[in-house]
């Protein structure tokens, strides 16, 4: 998002918290807000569960087992030339809000953070923050993060801004390949690659699509969606929680089926069969919308506008809501001023762990709400002059 | 169309490839039901198990002396690498290791089944560096590639997802499907021949 980072120094171990604010000030490429259909695809993403041959899966892996895959992927990950520049973090050594943060950011999931293995409760299984484990991310830009010892050894991933599945494949299957040529694999002919939960085995992969879709969520067609997926083997899930009610019109697509489809194949179903299709579908909706009740609309829109610039008090759920309504606006050309990047940074910087570290301080929830309003008020001022 | 019992509309289709022959099922909610065959295809697989993971009639067990009068349970059936019963998995949902895909192929194969929409193999991108190894003879071809069997069942599965496509008039998957299914077909007979996917040489 910024100009080219300066010459990236190493963090210091003993300083985590630089790692966490190295990546807000450096920026996900994913955020961007450009690329094809930008305005209705927020983001693609393509991710392989694999597991190394010779070690248990985590379900069975002891601690020495886990400290060694740990130790085994730090070198053969440095070595393999994966990204510009790889960051290597060691999550028992980051704080519990640095590892919020890379939640926030999609680098990792919950329960990677917790140290917990996948969704999974196995029954005298190792669990706990101190579980050695790790997550590799890409510099610049976040596309590439590999989670080490989460419900798999590896979970490799790729991001990109915008509807880009094609280019997203390319790249994981050039980083699995690097990866691939030094360290054995578990896989089987029957099979494929091994995964510790049998929903994922066959290629390991999984796509998911960002969509925002304010129009259909707002008509209601999303449950038609939804269907249509759903007879695609096709899960359609909120952005943030399973199964809660999505915030802020965020909606992901993603594959549920891993075997009996090659990766081409799946790719192209969801590019060329039903993601162009929802697109579409959102596309005329909001069309219909702005003929049918476009002064409704306009009102959502500038209202939303209004509160984020003058709201002394925002709640993370109320600021979400508001900035989908504000991206509605900005995708439709009833915002002007302001750009996608602003809106999808905005998203991020509004939740907890992300507004602490940039103010430099834990804060109670009373006081986030008041350093919220005003990182908003902020942010969407200084968008407002630099486009004047 | 009528369920295969008479009475009810028929509301859920499957076809099970069983070696390598197609058969099709046409059943009513309650007799779905009752032939253990879940009526929602994209049901996880903790709720599968716990629907189809009933101990199963004579299956081959991994561990332990063949052949016993009273077979024994599937629930009982171990991973001698990782020590993993069958039982433990269905509470878990995780496997223990890559050999307990051997040691419970026999009950996993069906319940992989329904979690994958009918697929009973893989198809797709093969480890390259394993493959390399393959061809030079240490370790055979059929070993990452699985027995002629399999590579059969797996090519009667792509024919059978052509036909689909086909039938719906999506022609360019079919068309990827049938790219997918040359790619197979070459490989495994000519250990020389292009790699199973045209992906550039690294
Ligand atoms: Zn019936
Ligand atoms: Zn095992």
């Amino acid at each position: 998002m910024n100009e080219k980072p300066r010459q990236p120094a190493e963090p210091d171990p003993n300083q985590p918290g630089q790692t966490a604010l190295e990546l807000i000030n450096t920026g996900a490429e994913w955020l961007r807000g450009t690329g094809r259909a930008c305005d209705v695809v927020v983001s693609s993403r393509v991710r392989l569960a694999r597991n190394l041959a010779g070690f248990p899966f985590m379900p069975r892996a002891s601690r020495v087992d886990r400290q060694q895959i740990v130790d085994l992927c730090h070198h053969k990950l440095m070595e393999a030339e994966l990204a510009d520049r790889l960051l290597w973090i060691d999550l028992r050594e980051v704080s519990r809000l640095d590892r919020n943060l890379l939640v926030e950011r999609h680098l990792i999931s919950q329960a990677h953070a917790r140290g917990k293995i996948g969704n999974h409760s196995v029954t005298g299984g190792r669990t706990g923050e101190d579980e050695p484990r790790a997550v590799a991310v890409g510099l610049p830009g976040e596309r590439l993060s590999i989670m080490v010892n989460e419900e798999d050894h590896l979970r490799i991933q790729v991001v990109k801004s915008g509807f880009a599945l094609a280019e997203a494949l390319t790249e994981i299957d050039t980083i699995d390949d690097r990866i691939e040529a030094r360290a054995d694999y578990a896989f089987h002919p029957r099979f494929g690659y091994l995964t510790a939960c049998p929903t994922n085995v066959g290629t390991g992969i999984r796509f998911g699509v960002m969509l925002h879709l304010p129009a259909l969520k707002l008509t209601g067609d999303i449950e038609k969606v939804t269907r249509a997926a759903n007879d695609m083997s096709l899960a359609v899930r909120g952005f943030y929680g399973e199964g809660s009610e999505p915030l802020g019109d965020f909606f992901q697509i993603s594959n549920q089926t891993t075997l009996g489809k090659s990766e081409r194949v799946l790719l192209h179903d969801l590019e060329h069969e039903i993601i162009p299709k929802v697109i579409e579908y959102e596309r005329v909706s909001r069309r219909q919308l702005v003929e049918r009740r476009g002064e409704a609309i306009a009102d959502q829109v500038h209202r939303a506008m209004g509160v984020l610039t003058h709201a002394r008090l925002l709640a993370t759920d109320e600021a979400t809501r508001l900035l989908s309504q504000l991206r509605l606006g900005v995708a439709m050309g009833l915002i002007e001023k302001v750009d996608q990047q602003v809106v999808h940074n905005l998203m991020l910087l509004v939740q907890p762990a992300h507004l602490q570290r940039a103010s430099g301080r834990n804060m109670t929830q009373a006081e986030r709400r008041i350093a919220r309003a005003e990182l908003v008020r902020n942010r969407l001022a200084e968008a407002v002059t630099r486009r004047a | 169309m009528k369920c295969a019992c008479g009475k009810n509309e028929a509301t859920i289709h499957e076809i099970v490839v069983v070696n390598g022959i197609v058969q099709e099922k046409h059943l009513c909610p309650e007799c779905a039901e009752s032939e253990g065959i879940s009526p929602d295809p994209h049901a996880n697989i903790a709720s599968l198990l716990a629907k189809h993971a009933q101990p199963a009639p004579a299956g081959p067990s991994v561990s332990g002396p063949v052949a016993p009068r009273r077979p024994p349970s599937v629930r009982s059936v171990r991973c001698s690498a990782c020590g993993t019963t069958f039982s433990q998995f269905k509470n878990e949902g995780l496997l223990g290791c890559a050999d307990c895909y051997k040691a419970f192929e026999f009950p996993l194969g069906p319940l992989l089944e329904r979690a994958h929409d009918g697929a009973t193999h893989h198809v797709g991108k093969i480890p390259r560096r394993a493959l390399a190894a393959s061809r030079g003879g240490d370790r055979p071809i059929e070993a990452l590639l699985g027995s002629l069997e399999e590579r059969a069942e797996r090519l009667a599965t792509l024919r059978k997802q052509i036909a689909e496509a086909v039938a719906a008039e999506h022609y360019e998957r079919a068309a990827r499907l049938r790219d997918e299914l040359r790619s197979l077909g070459s490989a495994p007979s000519s250990p020389g021949a292009d790699l199973p996917e045209d992906r550039p040489e690294a």
